[in-house]
């Protein structure tokens, strides 16, 4: 069986590719795509964690963040779309009405 | 296998909130509206009248001791004052929506239902004692704010600042969630009451709550956490501006207040030092952000980070400082909300939405309007701190905390802050009663008696929370020994 | 049974509220009666405390009224309570008192504005609105019982004085004269802030409050150990008083604050809020006198103040000028008398400055209506016979204000010079001294305003104001001539000083006084009586030299001196001799002092900061991938720190 020290560096290295995604991407779509990779890559820490100590705590967590990841790619998408509709662009750096 | 007990009345107010918000779903596609404004009067209506009775329901409690329901919410004196403030915050929003969100959308029912949503999160983020309540409340209330935030979707600054709330929003929830998982990891509980049964900490669970303080100071708008803080405020509505502005950070404050008191073997110098650096970050930034601003709206949205470093004082004195951030918490409501909606009184309306409203915008205000002008002087004064207004109680009980808890230089940073922040706040008092009226001046021919009771209510609470400081204050003590 | 003392505030707030609500309705002459009517009632409220309190046995006039209970925290209790003791009725008579005189006098000079335009029933009523504000406030300042209420009226007045001195709001001087009164106080403000949390820090758990008496026992209580403090608590303490009294280094403001209604400078700028400053060190001298330091400071910067301010006015022609800068040199009296310990001649001069300067004030307003707005003195000249009342009314009050033997600032003055003669003469040298400028330089304007002929359009026109502007004034002419009886030296009796006594149980106690013999006060008063004789000589030979010796001397300097033949000659020996050096002394402390240092500094940590907010606004790029940067930059510095915490 993998030691749950490697799933929980694997889940680290996932995260940490996510975190890097957002930073280094321009296209709000590609930014949130990162985001979810970050949530998913917890997933997998958790679920190696209740392997670990043997419970359900952590699988019934992982459900509720795949729901939740869920609901957020609805209302992200709905407000990309919005953008899309008076800019007619998804990159990020073009959307700079409000500042100073 | 039995389910388990599930003990309702205790959750009664957040019950009332979330049937209030699927009714009003319900009335909207039963009913056929004239217009947009009889839609939104309904609703705004029956959202005032569940928030009232939620309030009520929550008052009644007071005293009543603590009850856990099923083990992942704990209701006790606590989380019975953070109710009544996120309904006080509500509250006031719903009174300033009334009229104002018929002005750009025929969809008042969805928007009231979110903002009860969002509420309920909030109240229910205030009582989680478990992590996946904890983290499914927060999601609740942020998803709510940020379709809040882009509601007026004809509106580009609106969608804008939609989505920055979104995606940061979104990116500070994976760090967030991933220190709730290194935490379970750790302790192999997602309990509260266990974590802290834990007779050590480790390496784990410390990063686990550097994360978990970075989620809270992204929701606290701390700085560098804040970036996002201007833009969603000054691109939301008013009305949500003002509520998520006060609403989400008292839930953000209660719950980090649970969270530090659980977390084994971190000695307080180590994340009262972060949190005292975040907190003159904060206070620094937001006053000096909003010295040259020259949008209102703008300029309230800086001062808000600003208070939330003032708020942030007094975490470092721990639980002893409860009441004293509470207090600042109702204080903030009442002030921070009446300036919103005196700004909401200033702005332009244009076919799609309200214009923002510029501070020249209130040239001349106390000769057309003397009583919205010196209402908006009050709200003002009291946010610098002057007393006997309420936004110097708050600022004293807090600063006082900080002071005797040891960290005296904390609170002489703040005083430095509040002298900064005199030049803006009376910058406006100034433009108000002695700039004489031109073409930029604007006010509203008529005040809606929604935003007019609000503003009403806003003055007398900041005057009479002000003048009968003690006796709240000493009431806000049942608090503390909740926690303790 | 002074239990009706709150009543006093009433007053005000209802007459502020009154024309506040129906203002728009009443009729400029109801906003007036109201207004007034409102302080008179004050007034006649404090002298029934004052009765009242005559009526308790002297070591009992100390009678707190509680109000509410306002803060509490664990033992800790503020209450907003009023303290009805001799030094706060005093106060309370001369706020009233002549605050409602002032009002008076306002009702009919506020009927038009500084340019002889109609003023609007709007502006009318919310000019008496600010002022019946600005009373409560004053009364809520000298009637405190506790440090945190005495702030609460510091800032109160600090925003009255802020409204009126922008009161013209179209004027751009008037309203940089608010900003710069604004930016100047809060420095002062600051040190108020700054002193009362140490005090609380202090003595916050053993006094329990921050009432005065509990504060003093437990600054008694502590003794030798909180000496340090207290000369740093007395210090910021001062800080604040320079502030609001105008004082070096804080002065600056003063002299644009006329910018404000003549009433208002003779209401909130010369008689009663600049004052304030002098009230506080004289309440809290128990803490002062703990600090000796802090004393000989207050002493000095009294002394320089008032020397500066002195040479400063005599090169000013504009009248209010002058008489802005005399304020700031009296206040500067006042000083050197609470700084030396003679906490009873400050509050002397306190009171009877009040009745002079506001008489010069508001006669310099009705020469100002006279004149359509022109205030320069050399554009005047010859208003004796226009407006004889104006003159005589003038007159008296500057013969006060010069020390004038027997009015009622000679009085006050030296029992100051005396006090401070005993404990330095050096100081009272520097006194002395600035006597002597100041009756130069109010006879000056006298001379220059009133007599000889007519120097412009305006001064021909010039005509008598109407009763409702002169009337008033008689009562401060009273004042002026006859307030000085109250505080009497121990030369003309035990117990003539009225003053004196009814004080006493205040500063009871201070530490036995130094006396001199009343052979060394005689010698004083005579020569301040001839320094100030001397004084009004000069400006009179000097400004009017065809009359008496002036002209022989005139004569006597051209014979001996053929080159300077014409007229001009005894001008310029007395220009050469005294006023020449002083004025340049004066520009020159005028250039130093106003021009640049302060007002660069003051005006420069406000540019500065102000600045800085731009830069950082303009970190807020409005670009996502920035704020997530930030953000990021924030989680692994909070993750290095915890993680810095493990190893």
């Amino acid at each position: 069986m993998i030691p749950t020290t490697y799933i929980l560096l694997l889940s680290a290295l996932i995260f940490t590719i996510g975190a890097v995604g957002v930073l280094v991407r321009r296209n709000a779509l590609i930014i949130f795509m990162s985001i979810e990779m970050m949530l998913n890559s917890v997933n997998l820490t958790l679920i190696a964690a209740a392997n670990q100590w043997g419970n359900l705590t952590g699988q019934i967590f992982v459900f509720i963040v795949i729901a939740v990841a869920a609901v957020e790619v609805a209302v992200g998408l709905a407000i990309i779309m919005a953008i899309v509709r008076h800019k007619d662009t998804t990159n990020i750096d073009e959307v700079h009405l409000l500042k100073g | 296998m039995t389910l388990p007990n599930l003990d309702l009345p205790p959750l009664l107010p957040e019950i009332i909130l979330i049937g209030m918000a699927l009714l009003l779903l319900v009335v909207d596609m039963a009913a056929r509206f004239r217009d947009a404004r009889a839609e939104g009067s309904l609703m705004a209506g029956l959202t005032f009248a569940s928030v009232l009775i939620a309030a009520g329901a929550t008052a009644a409690g007071i005293g009543g001791g603590d009850a856990s329901v099923a083990g992942v919410v704990l209701v006790d004196d606590l989380s019975r004052y953070l109710n009544l403030v996120v309904l006080l915050a509500a509250g006031l929003s719903v009174l300033l929506a009334w009229a104002y969100v018929p002005q750009f959308s025929r969809e008042s029912s969805s928007f009231y239902a979110l903002v009860l949503l969002a509420t309920a999160g909030m109240m229910f983020m205030g009582k989680s004692v478990e992590l996946i309540t904890l983290f499914v409340s927060l999601e609740i209330l942020s998803v709510s704010l940020y379709i809040l935030t882009g509601f007026n979707r004809h509106q580009l600054a609106s969608a804008e600042g939609a989505l920055k709330y979104f995606l940061l929003g979104a990116f500070s929830s994976g760090f967030f969630l991933y220190g709730l998982a290194l935490f379970y990891v750790q302790t192999g509980s997602t309990q509260l009451a266990e974590i802290a049964a834990q007779d050590s900490g480790g390496v784990l669970l410390l990063i686990g709550l550097g994360l978990l303080l970075v989620g809270f100071f992204f929701k606290l708008a701390g700085v560098p956490f804040h970036m996002w803080a201007p833009d969603a405020y000054q691109g939301a509505p008013t009305p949500v501006t003002g509520f998520m502005s006060v609403a989400t950070k008292a839930a953000a404050f209660i719950a980090l207040f649970r969270v530090l008191a659980a977390v084994p073997g971190v000695p307080v110098e180590v994340w009262g030092w972060a949190v005292a650096i975040v907190a003159v970050l904060t206070m620094t930034w937001g006053n000096f952000a909003a010295l040259r601003q020259k949008s209102l709206k703008r300029m309230l949205a800086y001062s808000s980070i600003a208070h939330a470093g003032y708020m942030m004082t007094g975490l470092v004195a721990g639980t002893d400082a409860l009441n004293a951030i509470l207090y600042y918490l109702f204080a903030y409501a009442f002030m921070n909300i009446g300036a919103f909606a005196v700004a909401a009184m200033l702005e332009r309306p244009t076919p799609n939405a309200p214009q923002d409203a510029t501070i020249d915008a209130a040239r001349g205000l106390f000769d057309r309007r003397p009583a919205l002008a010196t209402a908006m002087a009050i709200f003002m004064l009291s946010l610098t701190g002057i007393p006997p207004l309420v936004g110097f109680f708050g600022k004293l009980y807090v600063f006082g905390a900080a002071v005797s808890a040891g960290w005296a230089w904390l609170a002489v940073v703040g005083m430095l802050n509040s002298v900064v922040s005199a030049y803006y706040y009376l910058r406006v008092v100034v433009v108000m009663f002695m700039a004489p009226e031109d073409e930029t001046s604007y006010v509203r021919s008529r005040i809606p008696a929604g935003a007019g009771t609000a503003i009403a209510v806003a003055v007398t609470g900041v005057l009479l929370m002000g003048l009968l400081a003690t006796p709240v204050f000493v009431e806000l003590g049942r608090a503390v020994i909740a926690l303790r | 049974m002074l239990s009706f003392a709150w009543i006093i505030l009433v007053f005000p707030a209802l007459g502020l509220l009154i024309n506040w609500i129906f203002g728009k309705r009443m009729g400029k002459s109801y906003i007036a009666l109201v207004a007034s009517a409102a302080v008179f009632a004050s007034f006649l409220t404090a002298v029934g405390l004052a009765a009242g309190l005559a009526a308790l046995p002297a070591d009992a006039r100390a009678v707190t009224v509680p109000l509410w209970s306002w803060i509490h925290i664990g033992d800790f209790q503020v209450d907003f309570a009023l303290l009805i003791d001799p030094l706060s009725v005093v106060m309370a008579l001369v706020v009233t008192g002549v605050g409602f005189i002032i009002h008076w006098y306002a009702a009919t000079y506020m009927l038009v504005d500084d340019h002889h335009r109609e003023l609007s029933l709007r502006m009318y009523g919310r000019f008496f609105i600010y002022l019946n504000f600005f009373i409560l406030m004053m009364l809520t300042l000298v009637l405190a019982n506790n440090y945190l209420q005495l702030y609460v009226g510091w800032e109160g007045v600090g925003v009255a004085s802020y409204l009126l001195i922008s009161f013209w709001f179209y004027k751009p001087s008037a309203a940089d004269a608010g900003k710069k009164a604004f930016i100047v106080n809060r420095v002062g403000d600051f040190g108020m802030a700054l002193a009362i949390m140490w005090l609380f820090f202090l003595f916050g758990k053993e006094a329990g409050s921050l009432a005065f008496a509990d504060i003093f026992h437990a600054a008694e209580g502590a003794g030798a150990a909180a000496a340090g403090a207290m000369t740093g608590i007395t210090l910021l303490l001062l800080l604040a008083a320079t502030g609001k009294s105008a004082q070096i280094p804080l002065f600056v403001w003063l002299p644009d604050a006329m910018e404000g209604p003549t009433p208002v400078s003779a209401l909130i700028h010369a008689a009663t809020m600049v004052t304030a400053g002098v009230y506080m060190i004289a309440r809290s001298h128990p803490l002062f006198e703990m600090a000796p330091t802090t004393m000989a400071v207050v002493a000095w910067i009294g002394a320089l103040t008032a020397l500066m301010a002195a040479s400063i006015a005599i090169v000013q022609t504009d009248l209010k000028r002058i008489l802005a800068y005399s304020t700031i040199s009296q206040l500067g009296y006042m000083f050197l008398g609470v700084g030396v310990g003679a906490f009873t001649a400050g509050i002397f001069h306190l009171m009877t400055h009040a009745f002079f300067k506001a008489l010069l004030f508001l006669t310099a307003g009705s020469v100002m209506h006279a004149m359509h707005g022109e205030l320069n003195i050399d554009l005047m000249g010859g208003l004796k016979q226009k407006m004889p009342k104006t003159y005589w009314q003038f007159l008296i009050g500057a013969a006060a204000l010069a020390g004038f033997p027997l009015l009622a600032g000679f009085w006050s003055k030296d029992a100051i010079l005396y006090e401070a003669f005993l404990k330095s003469p050096l100081l009272w040298g520097v006194g002395i001294f600035t006597a002597l400028l100041t009756a130069f330089y109010s006879f000056r304007a006298v001379f220059r305003a009133f007599h000889g002929d007519p120097r412009s359009e305006h001064a021909e026109h010039a005509h008598e104001q109407s009763p409702g502007m002169t009337f008033p004034l008689w009562f401060l002419v009273i004042g002026s001539l006859f307030a000085g009886l109250l505080g009497l030296p121990a030369l003309f009796g035990e117990h003539v000083n009225v003053l004196g006594n009814w004080l006493a149980p205040v500063f009871a106690d201070l530490e036995g006084e130094v006396h001199g013999s009343e052979g060394l006060e005689l010698t004083l008063f005579l020569v301040s009586s001839g320094v100030a004789l001397l004084g009004i000589f000069i400006a009179y030979a000097r400004y009017i030299p065809e009359w008496g010796w002036a002209k022989a001397l005139q004569r006597l300097f051209s014979r001996l001196q053929p080159v300077l033949e014409n007229k001009y000659c005894v001008d310029e020996i007395y220009m050469a001799a005294i006023v020449n050096p002083l004025r340049r002394l004066a520009e020159g402390f005028y250039q130093l002092g106003d021009g640049c240092i302060i007002e660069g500094i003051v005006n420069g940590v406000g540019a500065v900061t102000v600045r800085a907010g731009g830069y950082v606004a303009r970190m807020q790029t409005g670009v996502l991938g920035m704020y997530a940067l930030s953000f990021f930059v924030g989680v692994v510095l909070v993750l290095l720190w915890f993680l810095l915490f493990v190893t």
